[in-house]
C-alpha cells in the first residue's frame, strides 16, 4: 500500500492496479483514482509552478475548480493542456506532464520571480511596455523584445500542433427535465421527475452520480449516504424515461432553456471503444431544468496561502473519504465557519493527526467542542495562520490571536508543526447556469455568500446551489424541485431520514487574514490581496475593471475559488459593503471546451455545390471550372497549350466571327403569376411591364427601398397573367426574398404567387452574325426568322424532340437567342445546338469571354451594381419610369444620389497597351511614390479582340463628363501604373446594329 | 431560440431571416414625403423590452411572421402571420389599406 493509501474505505478498487507516468516517471494507482488522487497516495505535494511567480504549487482542490494542479495529457503526437489533475481518471497507459516549468518541475529557474514580486504587481505590462519609449526599458518596442521570454516564461501548457485524429460528436436532445448535479439534491430531483413518468436527464461532471454522498460520513435511511445515492441511481437507471450522463459538464445555459454540456466520453480509456467519440457536445432543449450543482469552498486569504501542502477542507475529506487517500499525517486546520469540524473528524477516522484547529470567531458552539474533541484536535478560538513554512512541502505554521471585529493581530506568534493545512473561508452557491441564464445574484450577509437571483428562465434550485448547505435541506428541496419541474403533484411523502454531523451554516466575515508576505487570492493567475488594493490605491473602482487590471478570475478556472475573496478585499479597500461592489455575470463555458466538440462533424467544406444540368458535358469538353456563389461554371474550354487569355479571347473572337453558345442555367428564374402580376412587377421594376406583350421580353430594373439599384435582368410574359422573371445568378435569392417581402407585408391584396423555378430549367445562349442561321436547322415547329422571333420576342418550338422556348435577347451584343428548356433536357438540347453549329463554326465559351463580349457592350452586372451606384450612375435612368411609383422612386433623387460628383460607369482604354486589374483607382495625376487622389476603380477589365486593345469598365467620378479626356491608373499592390483614356462604356457597336440585325 | 411558426411548428432560429422592425408604416407609394420617407427606410426601433419584429421561416415554408420578442430575455410571446390567416385575402393594417387605395 502506497504511504498515503488508507487500508479501507473510499470508492476505489484497490484489487484494480493502474499504471501511468507523471513527467516521465511511472507511478501506479486504483481503479477509481483521479491523476490527483494517486499522485497524492504517492506523496506527491508538488504539482506545478504558478503562472507569474513560478512559485511551487500543488492541490488545492479536488473538483472541477481546481486552480493550481493543471497538466498536459499526451497521447501520441496530440497534446492537451491545461486540464486539472482533479479531473483526470487514470487509465493504463497514461502520460502527464507538468507545467510552466523548465528544465523540470523541482528546479525551475524562473522561480527568481518571486524574488522580484514588486515589479510583477498588478498592471506590469501596462505600465512597463505601453506608450512612449522613455529610456531604454520601456514601451511598446521594448515589449517586442521581451515578449518571446515573457511569454515562455508566464503562461500554462503549451498547445500541440498535431492534427487532433480523434472523433467528436453532437447531439441534439429533447427532454422535460434536465437535472444538473446528480448529489442529495439532484438524485431526489430526478427520481421525483421520473417517478412522474416524463422524460429526464440527469447529468453530473464527476464520473461517479452522488456528488457530497460519495465523501460525506453521513447516513441517510441508517446506510452510509453512498450507499443510499447507489441505490436511488440504479433505482433511474433501469427506466426508459431517465438518460443519465456521467462526466458530462453542462457548461452553458442558453435562452429558450437550450443548454450545452460536453460528455467525456473515452477520455479515461485506454482506447475508445469502436465507435466511441472522444468527447460528445450535447445540445439539450429542456423544458425545465432542476439546477443542484452544489457549492464550491472558498480559500482563506493569508500569507503562504498557496504552499503545497494547503489545500480546501472538503477537497481533503473528498480525498480521505472517496479516494481513501490522506493529504497529510499532521494536518491543522483554519476555518471561519462549522464544516471545517466534521472533516477533522473524518479525517481522524481515515487515520491522521489532527494537530490544530484555528478558528477566527472566538467563540465556538459546544457541538463544534464536542467535534474537535472527537478528533482529538486542539482548538485556537480567535486565532489565525499568519505564515506557512517549508519549501515545496509544507513543514508547518505560525498561529496569532485574532480579533475579527477590526482584523489586528496581537500576542506572540506560535509555530505548529504539520505537513497539510485544510482551509475553509465558507461556501459560494456554484450559480454560474442561474448566471448565465440571465438574471443578477443577490448578496446573502448570513451566508456571505452570492445566492441565485430570481430564475429568468424555466429553472428551479435545489439543495447547496440555493444556499441551504445541509443533506436535509437538499434532499426536501430536491424532491420538491422534481416534483415542480415536472409539474407533479406535490404529495406528502416519506423523506429519507438523514443522520448529520450538526453545524451552523453562516461563517464569520472574514475573508483575509493581512500579515507579511504574498497572500493570494487568485490561485492561477497569482493575484494577491495588495494587487487588489494596489488596483484600488491606483483608482480602480468598478469590479468589472478591477478584474481585467489585476486579471483576479480571469484564468481557465475563471475564478471559480477566487472570486467572492477578491471582491469581498475590494470592497473592505473602497470601504463598500459587498452588495455594493456588485459581483460580475458569469458567462458561458462554465469549464473549457474541446474545440473539437464544437465543430463536432462539422469540418471540412461544407458549402453546398450547385451545378448546372450541362455540368458533365462541360467537365467532358475541357472546360476548367471555378465557383461563381455556389454554382460552377465553365471558366474557359481551353485547348491544348492555350493560356487563359488565349482561350477567352479565341472563344470571343469566335463569337463574334461566327457564333458561340454559353451556358446560362445558373441565371435565377422566378415564375410570377397572377391575376395582379403585372402590376405587381410594375411595382417591383423602374420600368412598365403591364405594357408588355404577350410573347415578349423585356429588360428590366429594380431598385431598393432606398433608391440604390439592386438588379437586374429579363422579364418574358408568357401569358396574360404569367411571366417568367429572370434575375442575375448572385441575386437570385435575394431578389426572391424581396418580392415574397413585398407580397407578404405591403401588398397583400395582390393576387400573385412567386415560384423560384431556377433549377426547373437549363438554358443555352447562342449568339453571333451566324446564330439564326444555326438555330434554323434544328429547331422545328416554330420559323425563327425576323418576322416570326423579332428582337426581344419569344416562341416556342422543338430541338432534337424536346419542346424548348427560344427568346431572341442579347448580352454579348450579337443577334443571341436564349434557348430554355426542361433542367431534365438540358445536355440533350446542348448537344443538339452544338451538333447543329460545328458546320458554322459555333464554340462553346465560358465566363471569361462572356465577361469580354460584355465588356466591349458596356453591359454592367454585379460588379457595377454594387450596392452603391443609383441608376443613373450606371446611365439606366432612361428605364426610369415617371408614370408610376415603384420601389425606390421616392428615395431615388435625394440629393447624394444625384450629386454630379458621384461615381459614374465609364470605359477605360489602356494608353500604354498593357492590361489592366479589377479594383485599380484611377487619378488624374499620377504619383507612383504617394499613390493618392483616386477618382474611381476598375470594376471589370479584359482584352478586347473586337478591339485589339486592353480595355475596362470603371466607376469614376463625374465620369460622363470625363469622355474623352486621359487619366492614369494607379494601382501600387501590383505596381501597374499608366496613362488611359477614359471613354464612353459603349466600345462596340455602341447602336446595337449588330443584334437587331 | 425557438420560433413557433404557425405552418411548421417550433424550429431554430437558424431556420429563420430577420426581416426587421415591425413598426415601420410604409408611406403612400406615390408620396413624395422625405421625412416619411427616410424615417421608414432608415429608422429603426431598439426598444429594451417586447419588439415587434419581421421573420421569415426562410428555410421552411418561407411566410413572413409578426413575432413579438422580448430584447432583454429573448422570450417570445406571440407568433402570428404577417397576411392573416392563410396567407390570402385582405389582411393589412387599415393605414396600409388606406395607402393603397389612393395608389
Amino acid at each position: 500500500m502506497s504511504p498515503r493509501r488508507t487500508d479501507t474505505g473510499g470508492r476505489v478498487d484497490r484489487l484494480k492496479t493502474i499504471r501511468f507516468t507523471f513527467d516521465g516517471v511511472p507511478y501506479t494507482g486504483h481503479a477509481g483514482d483521479t491523476l490527483a488522487s494517486a499522485l497524492l497516495a504517492k506523496g506527491v505535494t508538488l504539482f506545478g509552478r504558478s503562472f507569474k511567480y513560478h512559485r511551487p504549487r500543488g492541490l488545492l482542490t479536488a473538483g472541477v475548480e481546481e486552480p493550481n494542479a493543471l497538466v498536459t495529457v499526451l497521447k501520441g503526437e496530440v497534446r492537451e493542456p491545461n486540464i486539472p489533475a482533479t479531473m483526470i481518471e487514470i487509465h493504463d497507459g497514461l502520460v502527464a506532464i507538468s507545467q510552466n516549468r523548465f528544465p523540470s518541475l523541482a528546479w525551475d529557474i524562473n522561480a527568481v520571480n518571486q524574488l522580484g514580486g514588486k515589479i510583477l504587481s498588478a498592471g506590469f505590462y501596462y505600465k512597463t511596455f505601453m506608450g512612449p519609449v522613455f529610456g531604454p526599458l520601456k514601451g511598446t518596442r521594448f515589449w517586442m523584445f521581451c515578449e518571446h521570454f515573457i511569454r515562455r516564461a508566464a503562461g500554462l501548457g503549451n498547445a500541440g500542433s498535431a492534427k487532433d485524429p480523434a472523433r467528436y460528436e453532437r447531439m441534439n436532445a429533447f427532454c422535460d427535465v434536465l437535472v444538473v448535479g446528480s448529489g442529495p439534491a439532484g438524485l431526489m430531483a430526478a427520481k421525483a421527475a421520473a417517478d412522474q413518468g416524463v422524460r429526464v436527464m440527469l447529468a453530473d461532471l464527476e464520473p461517479r452520480f452522488g456528488g457530497s454522498a460519495n465523501w460525506s460520513d453521513e447516513t441517510i435511511d441508517g446506510a452510509p449516504a453512498a450507499d443510499w445515492a447507489r441505490r436511488t441511481i440504479a433505482q433511474l437507471e433501469g427506466r426508459d424515461n431517465v438518460r443519465l450522463l456521467p462526466r458530462t459538464t453542462v457548461w452553458g445555459y442558453y435562452d429558450n432553456n437550450t443548454l450545452a454540456a460536453l460528455e467525456r466520453v473515452s477520455d479515461h480509456k485506454e482506447q475508445p471503444a469502436k465507435g466511441e467519440p472522444r468527447h460528445r457536445y450535447w445540445a439539450i432543449r429542456a423544458k425545465s431544468v432542476v439546477l443542484a450543482t452544489g457549492a464550491f469552498e472558498r480559500p482563506l486569504v493569508f500569507p503562504g496561502n498557496d504552499r503545497p501542502g494547503v489545500m480546501l477542507a472538503q477537497a481533503a475529506e473528498r480525498y480521505a473519504n472517496e479516494f481513501g487517500v490522506l493529504p497529510g499525517e499532521r494536518i491543522a486546520l483554519f476555518t471561519n465557519n462549522d464544516s471545517a469540524y466534521r472533516v477533522a473528524v473524518a479525517l481522524k477516522k481515515a487515520g491522521a493527526a489532527v494537530v490544530a484547529i484555528a478558528d477566527i470567531r472566538p467563540e465556538l458552539s459546544p457541538e463544534m467542542r464536542k467535534l474537535a474533541a472527537e478528533a482529538e484536535a486542539e482548538i485556537f478560538a480567535g486565532h489565525a495562520v499568519v505564515a506557512t513554512e517549508g519549501g515545496k512541502a509544507l513543514s508547518g505554521l505560525k498561529l496569532q490571536r485574532f480579533d475579527m471585529t477590526n482584523g489586528t493581530l496581537t500576542g506572540d506568534a506560535r509555530s505548529i508543526h504539520a505537513d497539510c493545512l485544510l482551509m475553509s473561508g465558507g461556501w459560494s452557491p456554484t450559480i454560474h447556469l442561474a448566471s448565465q441564464a440571465g438574471a443578477k445574484a443577490e448578496w446573502n450577509a448570513a451566508r456571505q455568500a452570492f445566492l441565485p437571483p430570481k430564475p429568468t428562465q424555466k429553472w428551479i434550485g435545489a439543495g447547496a446551489f440555493t444556499g441551504s448547505f445541509s443533506t436535509t435541506e437538499a434532499i426536501a428541496e430536491g424532491r420538491a424541485a422534481g416534483l415542480a419541474a415536472a409539474r407533479g403533484q406535490s404529495t406528502p411523502a416519506v423523506l429519507p431520514v438523514v443522520e448529520a454531523v450538526p453545524g451552523d451554516p453562516d461563517p464569520a466575515p472574514v475573508f483575509e487574514i493581512r500579515a507579511n508576505g504574498k497572500s493570494f487570492v487568485d490561485f492561477q493567475h497569482d493575484v494577491t490581496a495588495e494587487d487588489v488594493r494596489l488596483a484600488h490605491r491606483e483608482g480602480f473602482v468598478s469590479v468589472e475593471h478591477l478584474k481585467r487590471y489585476t486579471t483576479l478570475g480571469m484564468a481557465t478556472d475563471q475564478g471559480k475559488s477566487s472570486n467572492v475573496p477578491g471582491l469581498a478585499i475590494m470592497a473592505e479597500a473602497l470601504g463598500k459593503p459587498i452588495p455594493e461592489v456588485g459581483t460580475t455575470r458569469f458567462r458561458p463555458p462554465f469549464a473549457p471546451v474541446s474545440i473539437g466538440s464544437l465543430a463536432a462533424e462539422r469540418f471540412g467544406d461544407l458549402k453546398p455545390e450547385r451545378l448546372t444540368p450541362m455540368h458533365d458535358w462541360h467537365l467532358a469538353h475541357g472546360a476548367t471550372m471555378y465557383s461563381a456563389g455556389l454554382w460552377y461554371r465553365p471558366m474557359i474550354y481551353g485547348h491544348a497549350g492555350e493560356t487563359i487569355e488565349q482561350a477567352y479571347v479565341r472563344e470571343a473572337k469566335a463569337t463574334r466571327e461566327s457564333a458561340g453558345i454559353v451556358d446560362v442555367s445558373t441565371l435565377g428564374k422566378i415564375a410570377v403569376q397572377g391575376p395582379d402580376a403585372a402590376l405587381f412587377l410594375d411595382r417591383v421594376y423602374t420600368n412598365m411591364f403591364s405594357t408588355l406583350a404577350v410573347g415578349k421580353a423585356r429588360y428590366g430594373l429594380m431598385l431598393r427601398e432606398d433608391g440604390l439599384a439592386f438588379d437586374d435582368g429579363t422579364t418574358w410574359r408568357l401569358g396574360e397573367q404569367d411571366f417568367l422573371m429572370t434575375t442575375t445568378t448572385a441575386n437570385a435569392g435575394k431578389v426572391m426574398q424581396h418580392l415574397e417581402y413585398f407580397l407578404d407585408m405591403i401588398w397583400p391584396e395582390l393576387k400573385v404567387h412567386v415560384t423560384s423555378v431556377t433549377d426547373e430549367w437549363a438554358g443555352a445562349a447562342i449568339g453571333g452574325p451566324k446564330a439564326r442561321q444555326i438555330l434554323a436547322t434544328c429547331v422545328t415547329g416554330t420559323a425563327v426568322d425576323n418576322a416570326a422571333l423579332p428582337f426581344m420576342g419569344i416562341v416556342n418550338g422543338e430541338v432534337a424532340g424536346v419542346p424548348v422556348m427560344i427568346c431572341r435577347l442579347s448580352f454579348s451584343g450579337e443577334m443571341a437567342f436564349e434557348v430554355y428548356c426542361g433542367a431534365g433536357h438540358g445536355t440533350h438540347v446542348w448537344e443538339a445546338l452544338v451538333e447543329a453549329g460545328k458546320p458554322f463554326g459555333l464554340v462553346t465559351y465560358g465566363l471569361e469571354a462572356l465577361g469580354t463580349l460584355r465588356i466591349e457592350k458596356g453591359h454592367v452586372t454585379g460588379a457595377e451594381i454594387d450596392g452603391r451606384t443609383t441608376a443613373r450612375d450606371l446611365h439606366l435612368d432612361w428605364m426610369l419610369s415617371k408614370k408610376k411609383p415603384f420601389i425606390g422612386s421616392a428615395m431615388m433623387d435625394r440629393e447624394g444620389l444625384i450629386a454630379s460628383d458621384r461615381l459614374e460607369l465609364v470605359g477605360l482604354i489602356a494608353l500604354d497597351n498593357r492590361p489592366l486589374n479589377g479594383g485599380a483607382h484611377i487619378v488624374e495625376e499620377l504619383d507612383e511614390a504617394n499613390p493618392h487622389g483616386s477618382i474611381g476603380h476598375i470594376t471589370a477589365c479584359c482584352y478586347s479582340p473586337a478591339l485589339g486593345k486592353h480595355i475596362a469598365l470603371a466607376l469614376v467620378k463625374g465620369g460622363k463628363a470625363r469622355q474623352g479626356t486621359r487619366a492614369h491608373v494607379s494601382d501600387p499592390l501590383r505596381n501597374r501604373f499608366g496613362p488611359v483614356e477614359i471613354v464612353s462604356n459603349h466600345f462596340f457597336d455602341p447602336d446595337g446594329s449588330r443584334m437587331h440585325g | 431560440m425557438l420560433i413557433t411558426c404557425p405552418y411548421c411548428g417550433p424550429r431554430d432560429v437558424i431556420e429563420f431571416t430577420y426581416q426587421g422592425d415591425g413598426n415601420r408604416e410604409r408611406p403612400d407609394p406615390a408620396s413624395q414625403n422625405f421625412e416619411a420617407w427616410n424615417a421608414y427606410v432608415y429608422d429603426r426601433l431598439n426598444p429594451a423590452g417586447d419588439h415587434n419584429e419581421i421573420w421569415q421561416h426562410s428555410g421552411g415554408c418561407r411566410a413572413h411572421l409578426k413575432v413579438v420578442r422580448n430584447t432583454l430575455t429573448h422570450e417570445i410571446s406571440s407568433v402570428a402571420f404577417v397576411r392573416g390567416d392563410h396567407g390570402r385575402g385582405d389582411h393589412g393594417s387599415a393605414a396600409r389599406r388606406k395607402a393603397e387605395d389612393k395608389a
